[in-house]
């Protein structure tokens, strides 16, 4: 049994490689990036160590305006999302008919390229000099006053990246709470039913506690990802998303490193240290709510 | 069966409660379900059909339109021959064949000797590597990328298939949702192949890989799925069109292509892009929102 | 092929790890196995059976001790240098190969000299299946089969290598009363033919009664008993066999030996000439007692459970450590139902004494 040894690491091997090279090394370097003070990409030379980086990235403006870009998004549609996801996957779970085409359509979002349909949502939203373009035109049809949601003031824009990305996230919330309904025992609700409870208080005195993990779940990763938005901003505003104000923390590690103003490694990994300083933060403060509130 | 049996359950305790409530209540409630659920449907089926409405529509009718009509009545299949014309777009699509076929298929090898690995061998220091490979599942993609992108471009493999495809082949997630399913297959059945004579590769190839078919094929497909849509990777590491994949072709045509208005032209590239995994999911829906659901990937 | 058994060990550490102390699986194993014969590994379940075997098997390597095979000493081989054949519990057959690509996958290991072309395979697959007649399931994958079905595919596939030990794990226990029956009678048929030492592992007294040659009984790793079924039935060497075999199962009574006899609830209930004085545990096959009015043994009555052939005379005894006395009587005999007692005589062969502390056997000539 011993020589086995050598030959369960040989399984493992090209694993372990590809994960070394590609996963541990780089989270080891990309800590020595950000602490190297004055990092030359050309000469591979830096002047000191420090924590000048960190403080060069908090004060710099594009930093500053990814980060309430960022925080915006997050604070606007992950409990948006959470609770529209709730809502049709409740209603997917109570209809019989049609429940399999319903289904089928709400997941198509999930296998879409993210680029391509950004770019429909674009058009659908964007004024031209001849044409107010989809968007508006529905806005005019209700009496209201046509905005330029893609390049236009910062709200419309927030709101078309918003509602682009709730529109991405909504077909996984929807199939994890739609396994989530079905897998409860229909046994509770029916005795809560012959104790004569109505469906509202079932709903969310059975039904929500006994989802409540996945719930959570879908909360934690949710921020996430949405903290790590950055393909939908791009799909809708371009590349230059520090010019049309609307980039994104994961976008503003991208511009340091690679494109126009990029070759400063040493701020983006000090950007990208802080952004999974956060997500670590809110996993951990979600994992002790978790633990006080959750019933399982 | 279970399951089918818990489904039919499931309907039934409601038809009992509504029918105390009154029929007309239930009518009405059902009516507005229906149409809730119907109006999310077509906020999602919109931009699909717009994109496909557009695609049709003629360059000049396009343009003309000042206000945008819903439907046209002289469609052109023009647009797809210029989209094709206009920029290389059979070559986006070629290289992105090539990328997600290359390492969808390397990354499953992997991914199967090191599952297999960690659920069948026994050797020295199994639980503190798996720990660590657990570990690192929490590690969000941003953090590293940083360094991949510098070694890459030290390897000297900006530009290239290597480049694009090498860091994307190692996936934790794969190899944990692979290695539980392996554990699935009972033990005598590899006591058995042992009392045979098997070996350990044998067995792999014989028994676990054709009983692990469907969650193999799962991951497949999911890694496609991502192969296909993943665009950051590929537009940090590549800058010239011979090696654009279609997401970085999508925005290229966005950002210079076509002369920023022909815009039915753009769409016709957006659909031709979207086809193959559209299909892709309608082909294997079932196998993709089970893996999915089961996975919880994406966040 | 003769198995012998010498010193045969095996501990594993404790699953808990901050328990240091090891558990023994498998304590010293002695014993001969002859050729040709079918032999029941008999235990409660988690007493080292499924180890025991195991390590004749190659599956799991011995701490300490040999295991040889004829004359060859087999300890260091693994699995499928000794030659045997297993049948598992669940019958660990590929669900996704037919049961006639089942049986041909060990064949598909032979290397070099041994080397087999597909007919030859398939001629030695169609043989076995012949044997244990489940020619016409050969394309049937596993999950389109009965259990009992399954369960001759992986006899089928432990032969078609033709070991020299054939080993059966549990072989019956995941069939159903009926099958059970038949299916151990055909084990029995097959190795009768096939005349290979075959060696199964089974909790269930009954079924390694029926049709082993030799049992070998087992408690928490050491073995209490190995001799002919009948033999150990006759004469069981503790407490543990006695209680272990038969059903119903024997009664146990605290008794007492006072001036060689042998007095249960203070009457004196049969003549134990030879065995020492003091208290002891008696106990008594069912079919120990005869229903006599002027019988010695007095027991409150219950009921009787009437099986046609015989009869169960169920009744209680202050000093028996079972629940009820179980005794079981010829049918000609009839039991006064209305009455509040019974009384029987005891058959002196039918009774055994164990020591109170060590539980072995205390042995006394027959008074008649």
């Amino acid at each position: 049994m011993k020589k086995n040894s050598f030959k369960a690491w040989l399984y493992l091997l090209p694993a372990i490689l590809f994960l070394g090279i590609f996963m541990v090394y780089p989270l080891v370097d990309v800590l020595i990036y950000s602490l190297e003070e004055g990092y030359n990409s050309a000469s591979q030379t830096s002047t000191g160590v420090g924590l000048y980086n960190f403080s060069y990235v908090l004060r710099d403006p594009f930093f500053l305006q990814a980060l309430k870009n960022t925080f915006l998004l997050v604070i606007i549609t992950v409990p948006l999302s959470t609770v529209l996801s709730l809502l049709i996957a409740y209603g997917l779970s109570s209809i019989k008919k049609l429940r399999e085409l319903f289904q089928t359509v709400y997941f198509l979002p999930y296998v879409t390229n993210t680029l391509a349909v950004g770019l429909v949502f674009m058009i659908l939203f964007k004024k031209t000099p001849y044409s107010d373009g989809m968007v508006n035109a529905l806005i005019h049809l209700f009496g209201g006053e046509g905005v330029d949601f893609i390049t236009g003031p910062y709200w419309a824009k927030m709101f078309v990246l918003c509602f682009y990305t709730i529109w991405v996230v909504m077909p996984f919330k929807i199939l994890i709470l739609t396994s989530a309904l079905a897998s409860v025992n229909p046994n509770y609700q029916k005795a809560a039913r012959v104790d004569g409870a109505s469906g509202t208080k079932i709903f969310f005195k059975i039904t929500l506690p006994m989802i409540s993990p996945t719930l959570f779940y879908l909360i934690i990763t949710g921020f996430i990802g949405a903290f790590k938005a950055y393909s939908d901003s791009v799909a809708l505003f371009g590349t230059n998303l520090n010019a049309a104000g609307m980039n994104t923390i994961v976008g503003y590690v991208y511009d340091m490193l690679y494109g126009e103003g990029g070759g400063y490694p040493s701020f983006a990994s000090a950007a990208a240290l802080i952004l999974f300083l956060i997500i670590f933060t809110i996993t951990c403060v979600n994992l002790i709510i978790r633990r006080k509130k959750v019933v399982f | 069966m279970d399951n089918n049996a818990d489904k039919k359950n499931i309907g039934q305790p409601r038809e009992d409660g509504r029918i105390e409530t009154g029929s007309g209540k239930r009518i009405a409630g059902n009516i507005i379900k229906y149409f809730l659920l119907a109006l999310w449907a077509v906020m999602v089926l919109f931009p699909f059909y717009w994109m496909i409405l557009s695609s049709v529509k003629t360059y000049s009718a396009y343009n003309a339109e000042t206000v945008p009509a819903f439907f046209t009545l002289s469609p052109t299949l023009q647009n797809y021959v210029d989209a094709f014309n206009a920029v290389p777009l059979a070559r986006y699509f070629l290289n992105t064949l090539i990328f997600t076929v290359i390492t969808t298929a390397v990354m499953l090898v992997i991914s199967i000797s090191a599952a297999y690995a960690f659920s069948r061998l026994e050797f020295k220091g199994k639980n503190v590597v798996f720990t660590i490979f657990l570990s690192l599942m929490m590690i969000p993609n941003e953090l590293v990328i940083i360094t991949n992108f510098v070694t890459v471009t030290n390897l000297g493999l900006r530009n290239s298939f290597p480049g694009l495809i090498l860091p994307s082949i190692a996936s934790v997630f794969y190899i944990y949702l692979l290695k539980e399913n392996f554990e699935q297959i009972p033990d005598e059945l590899y006591k058995a192949a042992k009392v045979d004579g098997t070996s350990d590769l044998k067995y792999l190839f014989r028994v676990v890989i054709p009983i692990a078919k469907p969650t193999i094929v799962t991951v497949a497909i999911l890694k496609v799925i991502e192969c296909w849509n993943s665009y950051v990777w590929p537009r940090l590491i590549t800058d010239k069109q011979e090696y654009y994949l279609v997401s970085n072709g999508i925005q290229e045509i966005r950002e210079n292509g076509f002369g920023r208005e022909n815009i039915p032209a753009m769409m016709a590239a957006v659909v031709v892009i979207s086809v193959p995994l559209i299909i892709l999911f309608l082909v294997f829906r079932k196998k993709i929102m089970e893996g999915v659901s089961r996975g919880g990937l994406k966040g | 092929m003769r198995v012998v058994l010498e010193h045969l060990t095996k501990r594993f550490p404790n699953r808990n790890r901050k328990i240091k102390t090891e558990v023994v699986a498998v304590s010293d194993f002695n014993f001969e196995i002859p050729d040709g014969k079918l032999i029941g590994l008999l235990g409660p379940s988690g007493c080292g059976k499924s180890t025991a075997l195991n390590l004749i098997c190659g599956l799991e390597t011995p701490t300490e001790g040999k295991v040889i095979f004829g004359d060859e000493d087999v300890t260091g081989l693994p699995p499928d240098k000794r030659g045997v054949g297993m049948v598992f519990q669940n019958y660990a057959l590929y669900p996704h190969l037919t049961a006639r690509q089942n049986i041909i996958f060990p064949l598909t290991n032979l290397k070099g000299a041994e080397k087999l072309t597909r007919e030859e395979m398939n001629a030695r697959a169609e043989k076995v299946a012949a044997l244990v007649q489940i020619t016409e399931l050969l394309e049937r994958k596993p999950g389109e089969m009965s259990g009992g079905q399954q369960q001759r595919v992986a006899i089928a596939r432990a032969l078609v290598k033709t070991p020299r030990v054939l080993l059966l794990d549990e072989p019956l226990s995941n069939l159903d009363a009926r099958l059970r029956l038949q299916t151990r009678e055909e084990i029995r048929k097959i190795q009768r033919e096939t005349k290979v030492t075959t060696i199964f592992v089974t909790h269930d007294q009954e079924e390694a009664m029926s049709i082993s040659d030799l049992i070998i009984v087992m408690k928490k790793g050491v073995v209490q008993q190995f001799g002919a079924p009948q033999e150990v039935y006759d004469d069981p060497a503790n407490l543990f066999v006695a209680q272990f075999l038969g059903t119903p199962a024997i009664n146990t009574f605290d008794a007492e030996v006072k001036d060689g006899r042998l007095y249960i609830g203070g009457a004196a209930v049969l003549d134990v000439p030879g065995a020492r004085d003091g208290k002891v545990y008696a106990a008594v096959r069912p079919e120990g007692f005869i229903p006599d009015p002027d019988g010695p043994f007095e027991s409150a009555l219950e009921r009787i459970e009437i099986m046609g052939r015989d009869t169960t005379v169920i009744s209680s005894h202050p000093d028996c450590a079972n629940v009820t006395v179980r005794s079981i009587v010829s049918s000609e005999n009839r039991i006064d139902t209305a009455s509040p007692s019974v009384r029987f005589r005891l058959k002196p062969f039918k009774v055994f004494l164990y020591d109170r502390d060590t539980e072995e056997r205390i042995r006394f000539g027959t008074g008649d």
